[in-house]
């Protein structure tokens, strides 16, 4: 048997402002997190169309890549970079908060289990960077 | 994922290279497991960003329909994925 729907009618429909992430802070911050997003996905496009330039040999590849120093690129990635970076550090706070680490009886405080992940992101960080400078041709 | 290790690549792809700090000829991607690195790395946060788009944009209430909305969102991130696999394969 199908559930009965209520009347459309009489379900209640709070009525929100296209402006309502302005009213607060938090709001405001919130949104721009959700921002960030858009420019990560940019950012992965345009990397995607660089190694597409292999396709058409390492100059091209290399002349791409030299096209990025212009400086509407250079500010594109700078913002990028900052939104990805606050986008990692308020998922570091976020993940302690949702996943509460527990040693024995005492729980470990979130600011704790922040700092762990922010480490071990830098240390990742690092470990890219090395290998990348290690690899490249 | 896009957390831990998008910052880094856009510092190294987006600063880095651009300004000749690291010199790149880009023969590293040829190799299958940098490939397969790359591919994780490019197709994941296109879902992320899809739903992070499509549900700020209900969100902020602008009066966009739903399902065409949807549609764009994931269906571009499908589309990306293919596309990533694609350039991949290709180089």
């Amino acid at each position: 048997m199908s559930a009965v729907r209520p009347d459309k009618s009489k379900l209640y429909y709070p009525k929100m402002p296209a402006t309502w992430w302005l009213r607060k802070p938090s709001y405001f911050l919130f949104m721009l997190r959700e921002l960030s997003s858009v420019f990560i996905a940019i950012f992965l496009i345009v990397f995607l169309i660089q190694i597409y330039q292999l396709t058409r040999g390492p100059e091209a590849y290399v002349a791409f890549a030299q096209g990025l120093s212009s400086s509407g690129w250079v500010i594109f990635h700078l913002v990028a970079l900052a939104f990805a970076i606050y986008h990692s550090i308020t998922w570091f706070q976020s993940t302690a908060v949702v996943l509460p680490l527990r040693l024995g009886e005492r729980a470990i405080p979130p600011g704790v289990v922040t700092a762990l992940h922010i480490g071990a992101w830098i240390a990742i960080s690092l470990a890219i960077l090395i290998l990348f400078l290690a690899l490249r041709g | 994922m896009a957390a831990f290790l998008v910052p880094i690549h856009i510092f190294i792809f987006g600063l880095a290279v651009p300004f000749g700090w690291i010199t790149d000829s880009g023969a590293l991607y040829r190799h299958w497991l940098v490939k397969l690195y790359l591919f994780v790395l490019i197709s994941l946060p296109l879902y992320h960003w899809a739903h992070r788009f499509y549900f700020t944009l209900n969100d902020m209430r602008l009066g966009i329909p739903r399902e065409p909305l949807a549609l764009l969102c994931y269906g571009g991130a499908v589309a990306g994925t293919v596309v990533t696999a694609w350039v991949l394969l290709l180089v």
